[in-house]
């Protein structure tokens, strides 16, 4: 699950990492008040939504005037912001933050990450920030420090020194540097999180360290113990169709192109896409109805991808491993009938009873074919589509 | 013969009175799976599918004698269980539970340091030698004994590794699902180093999916230690870079772990790969000359 800046924010305050004070707010008048409270002469207008690049898209905008705060607020809002990370529909901004204008003496960034091949948690720092870290690591990788943290022993001071040198910071910024690395580390466990981004973390005009962005990913697997945190998601900025899915319980991913399927497991279901493809067509989204692939979970996926009006046919791939196949067949063919599927069905059914599976398919007087292996599967939905 | 598992195998089921647990206990037992124990904290003394149930896994091993953990505790509680039966001696634990929070893991595999432990999982099948011990979630009965060791990071994938080297009849020596989640047990390189020295396993199927660069690892262990031939199909040609599919591990992130980039690694190691998943068992018929 992903956090707006301003929620991320609002964590860094609770955990004393250093922010600029600021104020989130969903109207043009309300932003121009958030400026006025805040006071000052100077501030910055950040669109609200999951994405990076936010800047290059126009989503952050300095202002001069409480009017021009209005004025930029009122540009904003209602509108779609589109960023190198967002594809070309963007994301709603419903809601911008109002922040007070810093001066930026160096721009750095910093990062915490679970890290797959250590198997722990691991900061990434760079004196290249403000810029797309992939690029960094990419062109000038030894612009990157990185420590893992032991999670028994917890972060350690000589490790924050390895950072803070990398950056090159003073001895003044060393010692802020030190609490900060502290408390992301509790931030980060305290909150389940998977990824914690600052970029950029700026050094401002009094020579301080200050938290100038920040995305947050919480993990989905934790929501169950952070119910303060659940509280935060925010549905307009998630794929309606993908959130309908999750609320079946059902994995879900639009994908660009027609041909819809419906498989149990994941991993078979990624491979049944690259499975369309190989044969000439283009999967139209990733679904795994789970392992139990029931009448109720498979009426409730047709549903789904029925939703998506580009879909010309669909394959139903299913392994049936310990539920058997002609009780899979039985509730494809009531999913079928009580849905009203208007596309051509492609059904390929193996494991326990399948061949009882497939008459059953076959007798049902539904437009279903019914496949006799994976790549007959693949070539019959694809000819199904065209 | 097989690795990790076999028909000596003695199993406790920790969470034997869950739903979930009940039910695949039951399978197992049906298979032929020596289940000899089950945990439940509070419900110790009580006899559950026959088998006696404990309050702690200490006393399944104690009492009961296993010395292989089958997991099917809900993900809040899973992680102690692993470390439960880690301590209490358990040289295996498949832990099939999904969902597990990563943070957990982390936490977990650094504990499981202080054992000779091995964690197979989680959020995964489970590990199977045909005809001898059935550990986890799978069908039993698409499997037959023989030659083919599988390694796979997906549940469904797995199932049809076996199926078509039943089908084409090759059969399994042992089958590990390894899991789908960033943070795990065994990897590929653990079991490519014991079906390596299984003299029962004369080639190895290796099923890997977009998410993270344990193919690219493995590719390297196999040019320098693996002599026996290895078929790999990866999952997740048509996944868009970002998005989590389904599997919390399976996911391409800052331009890594695409499944081209693990392909290459593969091919460029020697492994014979297959583009369509409906080639994997014909790929392995060919490699070993059938």
């Amino acid at each position: 699950m992903n956090l707006h800046e301003y929620q991320a924010k609002q964590l860094f305050a609770r955990f004393g990492i250093p922010v600029s004070s600021g104020e989130v707010a969903d109207s043009p008048k309300a932003a121009r008040n958030a400026a006025a409270s805040l006071g000052g002469d100077l501030w910055v207008v950040k669109a609200q939504v999951h994405a990076g690049g936010r800047g290059k898209g126009g989503g952050i905008k300095l202002a001069r005037s409480l009017d021009e705060v209005r004025e930029v607020a009122m540009a904003m809002l209602g509108q779609r912001l589109v960023t190198p990370q967002t594809g070309s529909e963007g994301l709603p901004i419903n809601q911008v933050y109002i922040e007070s204008g810093s001066e930026i003496e160096r721009e750095l960034y910093l990062s915490m990450l679970v890290d797959r091949v250590a198997e722990r948690v691991t900061f990434m720092a760079s004196a290249a920030g403000g810029m797309d870290i992939e690029e960094v690591a990419a062109t000038t990788p030894e612009k990157i420090f990185t420590v893992t943290v032991n999670p028994a022993a917890g972060l350690q001071p000589y490790q924050a020194r390895k950072l803070g040198f990398g950056l090159g910071l003073t001895a003044p910024q060393m010692k802020q540097f030190g609490v900060l690395c502290t408390n992301l580390c509790k931030l980060f466990n305290d909150c389940d999180l998977s990824l914690l981004e600052i970029n950029p973390l700026i050094v401002n005009g009094s020579g301080n360290l200050v938290a100038l962005d920040g995305k947050i990913n919480v993990d989905d697997n934790a929501l169950f113990r952070q119910a303060g945190l659940v509280s935060m998601r925010d549905p307009s900025q998630e794929d309606e169709m993908e959130s309908r899915a999750a609320a079946h319980d059902l994995n879900y991913v639009s994908l660009d192109g027609n041909i819809a399927c419906m498989v149990n497991g994941a991993g078979l279901a990624m491979a049944t896409m690259d499975l369309i493809k190989l044969h000439g067509g283009e999967p139209a989204n990733f679904l795994d109805v789970g392992g139990g692939a029931t009448p109720d979970r498979v009426a409730e996926a047709f549903k789904l991808i029925l939703s998506n009006a580009s879909v010309t046919a669909i394959l139903v791939n299913i392994f049936g491993g310990i539920v058997r196949c002609d009780l899979i067949a039985e509730g494809i063919i009531q999913a079928v009938r009580e849905v009203n599927v208007g596309v051509p069905v492609v059904a390929r059914l193996e494991g326990t009873n399948v061949d009882k599976g497939k008459k059953l398919l076959a007798d049902s007087g539904l437009d279903i074919l019914a496949a006799d292996d994976l790549t007959d599967a693949a070539k019959k939905v694809v000819a199904a589509a065209a | 013969m097989s690795i990790l598992v076999n028909k000596n195998s003695r199993i406790v089921c920790q969470g034997i009175t869950g739903r979930q647990g009940s039910f695949h206990t039951q399978q197992c037992i049906e298979y032929g799976t020596q289940v000899v124990a089950g945990v439940t904290p509070g419900r110790g003394g009580e006899e559950h599918l026959g088998v006696p149930v404990y309050d702690s896994t200490h006393e399944a091993v104690s009492k009961g004698g296993a010395d292989v953990s089958m997991i099917y505790v809900p993900a809040p509680f899973a992680a102690d269980a692993i470390l439960a039966a880690a301590d209490a001696g358990i040289k295996v634990v498949v832990c099939i539970t999904e969902g597990i929070p990563v943070l957990d893991m982390v936490r977990v595999k650094a504990g499981l340091k202080d054992y000779d432990c091995r964690l197979i999982g989680p959020n995964c099948p489970g590990i199977i030698t045909p005809d001898e011990a059935k550990i986890g979630i799978m069908p039993g009965n698409i499997h037959k004994a023989g030659r083919v060791g599988i390694i796979s990071r997906s549940g469904t994938l797995t199932y049809e590794a076996v199926f078509q080297t039943t089908a084409n009849g090759l059969g399994q020596t042992t089958c590990v699902g390894i899991g789908g989640d960033p943070v795990r047990g065994v990897d590929f390189i653990d079991c490519l180093e014991l079906f390596e020295q299984d003299e029962a396993t004369d080639g190895i199927l290796m099923v890997g999916e977009i998410g993270g660069t344990d193919e690219e690892a493995a590719a390297r262990y196999i040019q320098e230690h693996v002599s026996k031939p290895v078929v790999s199909y990866i999952a997740g040609v048509t996944a868009p870079p970002g998005k989590r599919m389904g599997h919390a591990g399976a996911i391409i992130s800052g331009g890594e772990g695409t499944a081209e980039a693990k392909f290459a690694a593969l091919e460029a190691a020697g492994v014979r790969t297959v583009r369509s998943p409906a080639e994997m068992g014909s790929a392995m018929l060919e490699q070993l000359g059938g």
